[in-house]
């Protein structure tokens, strides 16, 4: 597919044209954007909150690579060992991957691949992110001004009674963040529910909204559940009141219950996403319909709902009831096949597809890659009695980095490639962005799957100190650490020069489908001149492709001349030409 | 019985940019209330379910726990919910006709209800701090326990009442008996008591405010609220404040009582 | 689930309904009358019943508060889904007592 011309450098060359108005242009102001309700801006706020929030978490995952380089490691502090994996997955969790892909590339597409002008509620989605802000600064300053060693899961009695760290400041964080995420849920499920474009029916929808839709009920139901459960570990230690005190006959266990009933599903809230990218980006360079829509769209919300009922997973080795360990072990397997499903119907995409190798699908494929493994292993921890060798060791570090970073991380960064040109308008220089999801790739692995052998050796998670056998394993994972983040590195780089440098984006430069591709990059602030009429499947490549064969398709368009907007339209899909007689007032 | 009528008397409503028919903003809004409802019903749910769960587990010791309460002033309290709720009611459906007057009434009516009952819990709270029912070091309980309830749920529930002594203490206090672990779980209920209707009170002081604010605009004419909708709103959020307390009232105060 | 219902009528117009002051009162009086109903009936001991019949009596009032002083009853088919969703995912966290209740059916030895 190399004869495509990329070349979107043809318009606007030598300033003949200006740049038409778009969303980042119309206005300058620094109150132009704290203030707006647009959710294309808000999109972009987010964007540069969690990369901030996701250099902070990567610091520490720095530092305890550093400490566990030596089995007696001096550099740090033991009690700083704990607080660094404590602000390592608390900001990674709370703030970077359970916002990542919703409050971003969701909050800047949902409303645009549903063909309409904004979300149901725009200044809630505004209100969302200052809430998010709000406690991310909150934690960031309990982190930085003396932390938290209690780990990301707030485990009880320590949290309430033994630890005297700022656990309040932190939990009283995690929860504003969580209505933040909260506001974002209910948005974006009203948003999808009544607000598509005339002729868009839930069938048609691309699969990226269908995540987004499986993900806000996530969201929705369970997050209440953990801010409650939090709130009353805060109530704990401050009012002194017991409710999962073991000293007052109260059960720690429940709070894992409570706690996990939440925290399980958010991994899919991390995951769901990525996956709605990754069939964006298969369908569109394998120039095919994605393989059995209904069933990537039905295995999402299967996903949404058995992700709600395997959270005893988490506590078989507690003092749960070994029958429900059973049942909770059985649905756990069950939870493989909606997932199976997406994984085989992605292959079987990308199978006899005129494939266009470009930088989004390498992320694309690594996340399947990845994902696999991710998974494959979460299957051996499901199993009871495996689970009782392996539970607290580094094999399930490895197996939820796996998921979340080789997931929700290479999904993240395939759609951030596959519409930076649609969100900045301007290209990134492919060589780098190739070269950079190819060392992203090595150094993940070489970082997380030492840890499987860690694990199964019997490397116990969160330990400062470890025997000196386990030390080439360590040596090799902090070594890869290093690798991964030239590899995150790079793209931060070159993305920030693209914003200056980078070539302008035509409208459409993958020759992608969906609504988003209609309209100019970057999109105007109304998104649309006219209501768009939608007549087809989402992912109908066959005329493109046929377009392509033929040779009179090109991603490269006209340049348009001032004052012509209105006239705008994509030349690839001349079935979604605005209807001017469908105007609304 | 109701009518479907598009009444004249209902002021027009405003269209804002993103949506394309009032009818679709309405529903958007109500839609997305009952949303935020829905997050309200797991917040609270979880709850129940730690309430359900130490009550499954120690059925006695709560039952001894809330004799203490007042039940009189529980009902009391629910007959004045029960009644701001059908007020709320009231408002909606004057506002929706712009029956000005008749809605400044009824909310007004809601709004007194709403302190009627925080009033109330002032007294139910001082009672029990009086008593020092309220969890922590001052937690005392005057009524004997009786052996044979203690013994009873620490047999029937050996693997959750594992004997840990008091918070703060790193080692088992010399003096330590069945009998504290009896008192702290008397102090277990009053824990979930005051939790969940502390919340439950924040809850009514937000509809206080909200409420209130509603009440003022409608009062001075303010144009954000000529639409029926911002009113309609507030009254789902008050029924479901009226929800959360109609399961409270049963399962905390009466539920045992015989 | 389509949206192609709602764009029959033209903009600025809506559909209200209007439910009447008597259907209120008399939703009202019925609660007060279940209200006496739960509180008489805590006083006489059924045993286990007690919870059925309070949680029942909770379970209808909730109905009529919803139905009628909500209004949902009139709503859409999308409110209804959302107005029943929330007390169907409770029953999913009430699963965690599935483990308290058969904690008890294996007598282990405390401790390790």
């Amino acid at each position: 597919m190399s004869s495509i011309p990329l070349n979107p450098g043809a318009i606007g060359t030598g300033g003949r044209t200006r740049a038409r108005e778009n969303y980042l242009n119309i206005k300058h102001t620094v109150s132009s954007w704290l203030l707006t309700a647009d959710h294309k801006r808000i999109a972009v706020l987010y964007m540069i909150s969690i990369s901030v929030m996701f250099l902070f978490g990567g610091v520490a995952a720095a530092g305890i690579r550093i400490a566990l380089v030596r089995p007696h490691d001096t550099f740090f502090s033991s009690e700083t060992y704990n607080k660094l994996f404590s602000a390592h997955g608390i900001i990674m969790v709370f703030f970077f991957l359970v916002p990542s892909i919703p409050a971003t590339l969701g909050n800047f597409l949902l409303p645009i691949m549903i063909g309409a002008r904004d979300l149901a509620f725009p200044r809630l989605n505004l209100l969302s992110w200052y809430l998010y802000m709000f406690g991310a600064v909150l934690v960031m300053g309990a982190i930085l001004f003396g932390g938290i060693d209690t780990g990301w899961t707030f485990y009880e009695p320590y949290s309430s009674v033994y630890s005297n760290t700022n656990v309040v400041a932190v939990i009283v964080g995690v929860f504003i963040a969580g209505f933040s995420s909260i506001a974002t849920g209910i948005n974006f499920l009203v948003t999808v529910h009544k607000m598509r474009a005339p002729g868009l029916t839930w069938f048609r929808l691309p699969l990226f909204v269908w995540a987004m839709y499986a993900t806000s009920i996530i969201i929705v139901l369970g997050t209440p559940v953990v801010a409650i459960t939090l709130l009353m570990v805060v109530l704990e230690r401050v009012f002194g009141v017991c409710v999962f005190n073991p000293a007052c006959g109260g059960d720690p266990i429940l709070f894992e219950h409570l706690f996990w009933f939440y925290s399980h599903p958010a991994v899919y809230i991390m995951i769901l996403p990525s996956m709605g990218i990754i069939s964006e980006v298969i369908a569109c360079f394998a120039r095919k319909r994605i393989f059995g829509y209904e069933f990537v769209a039905f295995s999402s919300m299967a996903i949404a709902l058995l992700g709600f009922l395997v959270w005893g997973h988490h506590m078989f080795v507690t003092g749960e009831s070994m029958y429900s360990g059973m049942v909770f072990s059985l649905i756990t397997f069950l939870i493989a096949v909606p997932s199976a499903i997406k994984v085989f119907n992605w292959s079987a995409t990308l199978y006899k597809g005129n494939v266009w190798l470009t930088s989004p699908l390498v992320f694309a494929i690594g996340f399947i890659l990845l994902f696999t493994i991710g998974g494959l292993t979460g299957l051996f921890l499901a199993s009871l009695a495996v689970d009782v060798h392996l539970n607290m060791t580094y094999f399930v570090v490895a197996h939820f980095h796996y998921v979340m970073v080789g997931g929700a991380i290479f999904g993240y960064m395939a759609g951030l490639h596959f519409w930076w040109p649609k969100i900045t308008g301007r290209m990134y220089p492919e060589g780098w962005a190739m070269l950079s999801a190819f060392i992203m790739f090595i150094g993940f692995n070489l970082t997380f799957f030492p840890q499987f052998i860690l694990g199964f050796d019997g490397m116990p998670r969160r330990y400062h100190f470890y025997p000196p056998e386990f030390q080439m394993w360590n040596i090799l994972s902090s070594a890869g650490s290093s690798v991964l983040a030239v590899g995150m590195i790079i793209p931060g780089i070159y993305f920030l020069w693209s914003l200056r440098y980078g070539a302008l984006a035509p409208s459409n430069p993958w020759g992608a489908k969906g609504l988003e591709w209609t309209i100019p990059s970057p999109p105007p602030s109304h998104n649309f001149d006219n209501v768009p009429i939608v007549t087809e499947d989402a992912y109908a490549y066959e005329a493109i492709y046929a377009a392509e064969l033929a040779g009179d398709y090109s991603h490269v368009e006209a340049p348009i001349p001032l004052g012509a907007e209105a006239e705008y339209s994509s030349p690839a899909e001349p079935s979604k030409l605005p209807n001017s007689s469908e105007e609304r007032q | 019985m109701s009518l479907e009528l598009q009444h004249p008397a209902v002021a027009p409503q405003r269209l804002s940019h993103q949506f394309e028919q009032i009818d679709q903003q309405n529903e958007i809004y109500i839609v997305g209330m009952w949303t935020f409802l829905v997050t309200e019903i797991m917040f609270f749910g979880a709850l129940f379910v730690a309430l359900t769960v130490y009550r499954s587990v120690y059925p006695d010791a709560f039952e001894q726990a809330h004799s203490a309460l007042n039940v009189w002033l529980g009902l009391t309290n629910t007959f004045i919910l029960l009644t701001s709720s059908f007020t709320a009611a009231m408002a909606v459906r004057s506002k929706m006709l712009g029956q000005r007057v008749l809605t400044l009434l009824f909310l007004g009516i809601t709004i007194v209800c709403a302190f009627g009952f925080l009033g109330v819990k002032y007294v139910e709270y001082s009672a029990e701090f009086r008593e020092h029912h309220f969890p922590g070091p001052n937690f005392q309980w005057s009524q004997t326990v009786s052996p044979s309830t203690a013994q009873g749920d620490l047999a029937a529930n050996s693997q959750v009442a594992l004997g840990v002594p008091k918070i703060g203490v790193n080692e088992f206090p010399a003096n330590y008996q069945p009998q504290q672990l009896e008192l702290h779980k008397r102090e277990l209920f009053f824990s979930l008591y005051f939790v969940m209707t502390g919340l439950h009170g924040f809850h009514v002081i937000i509809g206080i405010l909200v409420l209130s604010t509603l009440w003022l605009l409608i009062y001075f004419n303010h144009p954000t609220v000529d639409d029926y909708m911002p009113v309609e709103l507030a009254g789902l959020y008050w029924h479901f404040v009226d929800i959360v307390w109609i399961f409270l009232y049963p399962l905390v105060y009466l539920i045992g009582k015989q | 689930m389509d949206n192609s219902e709602h764009i029959n009528h033209g903009p600025g117009v809506g559909h209200h309904h209007v439910t009447p002051v008597g259907t209120y009162v008399a939703t009202y009086l019925a609660l007060l009358v279940l209200l006496v109903l739960t509180f008489a009936v805590s006083r006489i001991d059924l045993g286990a019943f007690n919870i059925v019949v309070a949680l029942g009596i909770s379970v209808v009032k909730t109905a009529l508060v919803v139905l009628i002083f909500m209004g949902v009853r009139h709503n859409s088919k999308l409110t209804w889904f959302w107005a029943s969703i929330g007390f169907v995912w409770l029953i999913l966290l009430f699963l965690t007592l599935g483990d308290y209740v058969t904690r008890q059916w294996v007598h282990l030895p405390l401790g390790w």
